[in-house]
C-alpha cells in the first residue's frame, strides 16, 4: 500500500516537473489526528520534492478566527485550510473556496463516507476533504453499572440517562452520575444541547427564519439538561468542555458521559485512561422524537480560491486524506491511530476493527446522522448540531451563555430561554432576515 | 478606588523648581515622530473604523452592503448586554486597582523591612508579572481553581470544606483574582521603589520623635507614596480597559454575561459574528469611553504627575 | 535596629507571600515534569516519577527556536524603535512644555485604551495591502506604535527628575538642543530609559492578540507556540506546561536578572 502511494506520488510529481520550489502554508488545528500528519507529511515532502511544507498549528478557536479573518478579506496568508462541515458551505457559496473536483480516480472518493462528503459539498460539488470525521455517542462505565445492577440499553433514552444518573452519582468519592458540556459556546455546550432540543421534538429556526428557541420543545430539553448537570453532574460543570470532561472520565470520575466519538480512541487508551478497560458505549440517548440525537462533524483540508499553489495544494489534500494515508498511519503509528470516521475501506479493514472495538458503531452512528431531516418540524437550515448560516457563531455563543447562567442557576430556564430568543431575534434581524 | 483626596496629599517638595519654560521653536523635530506616527496609527484606523461603523459589513455576508446610518450604534446601544459590559469593565478595572493598590502597598511595606532570604523572597513575588496573560489564565483555569482535580479544591477538602466552583458561584470575583495575580508584582514593584526612596533622616526622625509603625505608615509612608499610587493607578487602568485574554481563556464571557466586558463584547461581534459594521461601532463607543476616563485621569492624577 | 522577634515576624510573613504568589508558576513548572495521567491525578500528586516526555514531545512537535527567535528579534526591534521615537518626544514635553503638553500626553495614552480587536479588521487589510501580513517587520510596527505612549510618558517623568540646572550650564556653553540631548540628557537618563525598555520587553513578549492574528507561518513568536498547545482534543495539561514553561522561561530569567535595574530606573524618574 505505502508503495502505492510512493507510485502515485512519484506519478504526480512529474506532472509538476521543472518548476521551483513550492511552499505551501497549512493552517491546522491542534488536535491529535493532525499533529500525526505533520509529523508524518515528511513522507510527502520525500514523494514532492518541489514541494516544501510550513505548519501553522494553532488551538480550535484561534484557528477559527485566524483562518476566517484571513479568507474574507483575501489575505491569501495560507494555501491550505482545516476547516468543518459548518464553514465548508457557507464558503463555498461565498466563493472563497476552490471546488475539488475531478478527483483521480486512485482517490476513489466514492469511499468516503456519504454524510460526510454531503456535509462537505456545496450544490453538488466538493469544497473539502474530510480527515476525520465523528459523531456523538453515550460512554459509560460497565464496572459501576454492573456493580448498581443496571444495563444500559442500546439505545438510551434521556429518561433513563436521568434515572442511572441517580443511581450513580456519588459526590462524595468523587464520582459523579454524569458529565456532559457546559462550557460556553457554539462548538461547545450548544453543539449537546442542540442535538438534545432536536431529539425532543425542537429546532433553531422556523421556516420563516424566525427563532424558535422559546418553545416547548426547548424548555423541555433544556430543563432536562440542566436537571441532569445540576444534580448528577460534577462542580464546575459549566466550564467543561470536551477536554475537561474526557480529563474527568479518563480519571475515573463520571458514570456516564455523552460526546464525541473521537473520545472512544482517547478513553480505550491505557496511556491515556484509567479506565480503559471499563468503559462501554450506547447510542446517544433520544427524548421524544427519534432523530438528531447524535451530531455529525468532520474536520477537512480545503483550498482558498486565492490560492496561487492550488495545484500543490491538491496534491497535499488528496495525499492526507487518502486511503493509503491511513495506511501509513497504521503502519507507523499503529491502527488504532488511524483519522477515523471517513472512509469506508478504513472499517473494512479486520485489523481496525480488531484493535477499535468501537469502530462498527462509530461508522454507524456517522452514516445514520443525517444534516438534512433532523428534526421533527421542517427546518430552513443545514446541521444538526448548529445552524449552517454565518450568524451561527455568535448566535450560539450568545444563547450559549445564557444557558450557561441558567446552569450555574444565575436565571431560571424561563429567562434564560426568553432573554436567548429576544438576543437571536436581534442579531437574526440585524442580519437582515427580516 | 482610590480618592483623588488621598492623592492630593502627595509631596510636591521634592520636585525640582521649574524655571519658566524656555519656548522654543526647535522641539517641533523632538516631538514630531512620536506624535506623527501616533496620529497615523490613530487616525488611518479611526478613519476606516469610523467608517465602517457607518455601513453594512459582515466579512462573512458579501452580499449585505450599502449605508447603514445609525443602525450599528442603535443595534448596539439597545443591546442590553452593552450596560452589563460597561458595569464590568468597571467592576473589573476597580476591583482589580483596589487589590493591587492595597495590598502592593502592604507588602511593599513588608518587603522594605530587612529579613533573611528577602532578596529571593522578592523575585518570587514579582514573578506573575512575567507570565503570558493566556498562560497565566490556563494556569488558574486547570491547575488551580478546577473545583475537582485543582490545587485549591484540594486544599479546601482537606480541611473538610466543599470546593467552591469559582468560574460558576464567583466568575468576576475568579478573573478579578487572575488579573489582581499578574498586575500585584507590578504595583508592589513601584511602590516599593517608592518606599525605598524615602529619606532615611526623615524616617529616623519621625521614630525618635516616637511615631509607632503605625502612624509612621499613616503619616509618613502612605503621603509620600502618592505619586507611586498614581503611576501604577494610570499603567494598570490603560491595561486593564482592553482585558481580554483572561475572559476569553477562563469564561468565555460567562455564565450569561457574568464576565463580559466591552473587550470581550467586542470580540463577539468582531471575530465570531465577523460583523464588522457593528464591531466598528463598539470601536467607537470604546474610544469614547477611553477619552472619558483619560479626561479623569486628568482630574484625579494626572496633576500630581505632569507639570 | 529591628529586634529578632521582628525580623522572624517579618521573614514569615514575606516567605509565606512569596510563596502563595509564586505557588502557581511552581506548579506548572512541577507539571510540565508529570505524565498526562498525573496532571489531572485527584488528589494532585506532589510526588511522582518525572519524565522529560512532555518536553521531547513539545521539542519534537514545534520548532521552539524558531519561535524564540522571532520573539526576540519582535521585541527587541519593537522597544528599540518604541525607544528611538519616544526619548526626543518626551525630552520635548519635559524641557520645553506648553499649553498642549499634557493634552498631548493624555491622548497618546489613550489611544491604548481601545481594545485591539475593535480594530483588528482595518489593521489586517492595511497589513494586507501593504506586504506586512506575517512579517516580523509589520509586528515590530505595531508593537512600536502600541508602546510609543507608555515610552513617552514613563520617559516624560524620568526626564522632569533631571535638574534643569545641569541643562542650563551645558546650554551656557552654547549647546544646541540636539547636543544638550544627546551629551547631556541621555547619560543622566540611562537607568530610566533602561528600566522603560525593560518594561517594554515585557509587555512586547507577552503581546498575544497581534501576534495571533497577523502571523502564519513565518512571523510567529511563542505566543502562538503556546496557541499550539492549548486545549486540543485529548488530555493537555501537561504538555501545556512544558510548552509554557519554555515560553515563560527566557522573559523570567531576562526579568529576575534585571530587576534591579528596572527598581533603579524607577526610583530615579516616576516615583520618586
Amino acid at each position: 500500500m505505502f508503495v502505492a502511494g510512493v507510485v502515485a506520488g512519484a506519478l504526480l510529481a512529474s506532472t509538476a516537473i521543472a518548476r521551483a520550489e513550492t511552499r505551501l502554508t497549512i493552517a491546522t488545528v491542534n488536535n491529535g489526528d493532525m499533529i500525526v500528519m505533520q509529523r508524518l507529511s515528511s513522507h510527502f515532502e520525500r514523494q514532492h520534492p518541489d514541494i516544501r511544507l510550513n505548519w501553522v498549528v494553532l488551538e480550535e478557536n484561534v484557528l477559527r478566527q485566524r483562518v476566517t479573518t484571513d479568507i474574507a478579506t483575501r489575505g491569501g496568508q495560507f494555501d491550505i485550510l482545516t476547516i468543518g462541515t459548518y464553514e465548508v458551505p457557507i464558503w463555498a457559496k461565498q466563493g472563497w473556496l476552490a471546488p475539488l473536483d475531478d478527483l483521480p480516480a486512485g482517490y476513489a472518493v466514492e469511499d468516503v463516507l456519504t454524510p460526510i462528503r454531503e456535509g462537505l459539498s456545496h450544490d453538488g460539488r466538493l469544497y473539502a476533504l474530510p480527515f476525520y470525521g465523528e459523531s456523538s455517542m453515550t460512554f459509560y462505565r460497565k464496572d459501576l453499572f454492573d456493580d448498581a445492577g443496571l444495563t444500559m440499553p442500546a439505545q438510551p433514552t434521556y429518561e433513563q440517562v436521568t434515572e442511572f444518573a441517580r443511581t450513580l452519582h456519588d459526590p462524595a468519592n468523587q464520582r459523579y452520575g454524569i458529565c456532559l458540556r457546559g462550557k460556553p459556546g457554539w462548538g461547545e455546550n450548544m453543539a449537546f444541547v442542540s442535538t438534545m432540543v432536536n431529539t425532543f421534538g425542537g429546532r433553531w429556526f422556523d421556516m420563516e427564519w424566525n427563532p424558535a428557541i422559546d418553545t416547548p420543545e426547548w424548555h423541555r430539553a433544556v430543563g432536562t439538561y440542566i436537571d441532569l448537570l445540576r444534580n448528577y453532574g460534577p462542580p464546575g460543570a459549566s466550564s467543561n468542555g470536551f477536554n475537561e470532561n474526557l480529563a474527568l472520565f479518563a480519571n475515573g470520575q463520571c458514570a456516564m458521559w455523552i460526546d464525541a466519538t473521537v473520545a472512544a480512541g482517547m478513553l480505550y487508551n491505557p496511556g491515556q485512561s484509567r479506565v480503559h478497560d471499563k468503559v462501554a458505549f450506547a447510542q446517544a440517548p433520544v427524548g421524544s422524537w427519534e432523530k438528531g440525537n447524535a451530531w455529525l462533524w468532520s474536520w477537512a483540508l480545503g483550498i482558498p480560491s486565492t490560492s496561487q499553489k492550488a495545484d500543490a495544494a491538491r496534491q497535499f489534500v488528496t495525499w492526507a486524506t487518502s486511503a493509503d494515508y491511513v495506511g501509513l498511519v497504521a503502519e507507523e503509528e499503529g491502527w488504532v491511530a488511524v483519522p477515523p470516521g471517513t472512509r469506508a475501506s478504513t472499517y473494512a479493514r479486520a485489523e481496525y476493527t480488531a484493535v477499535a472495538p468501537f469502530a462498527e458503531f462509530v461508522l454507524a452512528a456517522i452514516q445514520s446522522a443525517d444534516p438534512v431531516k433532523t428534526t421533527r418540524d421542517p427546518k430552513p437550515y443545514i446541521g444538526i448540531q448548529y445552524a449552517g448560516i454565518p450568524e451561527f457563531q455568535a448566535i450560539g455563543t450568545q444563547v450559549g451563555q445564557t444557558i450557561a447562567a441558567a446552569l450555574t442557576g444565575q436565571v431560571t430556564v424561563e429567562q434564560a430561554l426568553k432573554s436567548a430568543q429576544s438576543a437571536t431575534e436581534r442579531t437574526m434581524r440585524q442580519a437582515g432576515y427580516r | 478606588m482610590p480618592s483623588s483626596a488621598a492623592l492630593g496629599v502627595a509631596p510636591t517638595a521634592n520636585a525640582p523648581a521649574r524655571r519658566p519654560a524656555r519656548r522654543s521653536l526647535s522641539t517641533l523635530p523632538f516631538l514630531a515622530p512620536s506624535v506623527i506616527v501616533l496620529l497615523l496609527w490613530m487616525i488611518v484606523p479611526l478613519a476606516m473604523t469610523l467608517h465602517f461603523s457607518f455601513i453594512r459589513y459582515n466579512l462573512l455576508n458579501p452580499a449585505l452592503g450599502g449605508f447603514a446610518g445609525w443602525s450599528n450604534y442603535e443595534f448596539l446601544l439597545t443591546d442590553p448586554a452593552l450596560w452589563t459590559a460597561l458595569a464590568n469593565t468597571l467592576l473589573l478595572v476597580g476591583w482589580v486597582l483596589v487589590i493591587t493598590v492595597g495590598l502592593g502597598t502592604l507588602l511593599a511595606v513588608l518587603f522594605d523591612q530587612d529579613f533573611p532570604g528577602r532578596g529571593i523572597a522578592r523575585l518570587l513575588v514579582i514573578a506573575p508579572f512575567f507570565v503570558m496573560p493566556t498562560v497565566s489564565a490556563l494556569i488558574w483555569k486547570n491547575l488551580m481553581m478546577h473545583p475537582i482535580n485543582g490545587v485549591m479544591a484540594f486544599v479546601s477538602r482537606s480541611l473538610g470544606f466543599t470546593p467552591v466552583d469559582w468560574f460558576a458561584e464567583f466568575p468576576l470575583t475568579s478573573v478579578i483574582i487572575i488579573v489582581a495575580w499578574q498586575w500585584l508584582p507590578f504595583a508592589l514593584l513601584i511602590l516599593l521603589t517608592a518606599i525605598q526612596s524615602l529619606d532615611h533622616e526623615q524616617r529616623e526622625a519621625a521614630r525618635m520623635d516616637g511615631a509607632g509603625p503605625v502612624s509612621m505608615f499613616v503619616f509618613i509612608i502612605l503621603p509620600h507614596l502618592g505619586r507611586a499610587i498614581g503611576v501604577v493607578v494610570m499603567i494598570e487602568t490603560i491595561f486593564l480597559l482592553t482585558v481580554f485574554a483572561e475572559i476569553l481563556v477562563t469564561t468565555s464571557g460567562g455564565p450569561g454575561l457574568a464576565t463580559t466586558n466591552l473587550a470581550f463584547l467586542i470580540y463577539m461581534r468582531a471575530l465570531l459574528e465577523f460583523d464588522v459594521g457593528g464591531a466598528s461601532a463598539g470601536g467607537v463607543i470604546a474610544i469614547v469611553l477611553a477619552n472619558i476616563v483619560a479626561f479623569f485621569l486628568v482630574r484625579a492624577i494626572a496633576r500630581n504627575l505632569a507639570t | 535596629m529591628q529586634s529578632t522577634r521582628s525580623r522572624i515576624v517579618h521573614a514569615a510573613l514575606g516567605w509565606t507571600v512569596a510563596l502563595v504568589m509564586f505557588f502557581p508558576i511552581f506548579w506548572m513548572l512541577l507539571t510540565g515534569f508529570k505524565t498526562e495521567m498525573d496532571a489531572i491525578a485527584t488528589p494532585p500528586t506532589l510526588f511522582f516519577a518525572p519524565t522529560l516526555e512532555n518536553y521531547a514531545e513539545v521539542h519534537q512537535r514545534a520548532d521552539y527556536l524558531r519561535f524564540a527567535g522571532n520573539s526576540v528579534v519582535i521585541s527587541f526591534a519593537g522597544t528599540a524603535l518604541a525607544i528611538a521615537l519616544a526619548v526626543p518626544a518626551a525630552y520635548a514635553m519635559a524641557f520645553f512644555p506648553t499649553k498642549r503638553t499634557r493634552s498631548t500626553l493624555l491622548w497618546m495614552l489613550s489611544t491604548k485604551m481601545l481594545p485591539p480587536v475593535g480594530v483588528l479588521v482595518p489593521i489586517y487589510l492595511l497589513a494586507r495591502d501593504s506586504g506586512l501580513l506575517d512579517t516580523r517587520t509589520g509586528l515590530v510596527i505595531i508593537y512600536t506604535l502600541i508602546n510609543l505612549p507608555i515610552a513617552v510618558w514613563m520617559l516624560y517623568t524620568f526626564f522632569k527628575e533631571v535638574p534643569h540646572e545641569i541643562l542650563e550650564a551645558g546650554r551656557m556653553d552654547g549647546a544646541g538642543p540636539r547636543q544638550e540631548l544627546v551629551h547631556l540628557l541621555l547619560p543622566l537618563a540611562v537607568p530610566g530609559i533602561a528600566s522603560t525598555a525593560l518594561l517594554l520587553l515585557i509587555l512586547c513578549w507577552n503581546e498575544a492578540f497581534w501576534s495571533l492574528n497577523l502571523t502564519a507561518a513565518n512571523a510567529a513568536p511563542l505566543t502562538a507556540f503556546i496557541a499550539s498547545f492549548s486545549s486540543p482534543e485529548g488530555l493537555f495539561w501537561a504538555k501545556l506546561s512544558a510548552a509554557s514553561t519554555m515560553a515563560i522561561a527566557p522573559i523570567l530569567v531576562l526579568g529576575w536578572f534585571s530587576q534591579r535595574q528596572l527598581v533603579r530606573g524607577l526610583t530615579f524618574g516616576a516615583v520618586k
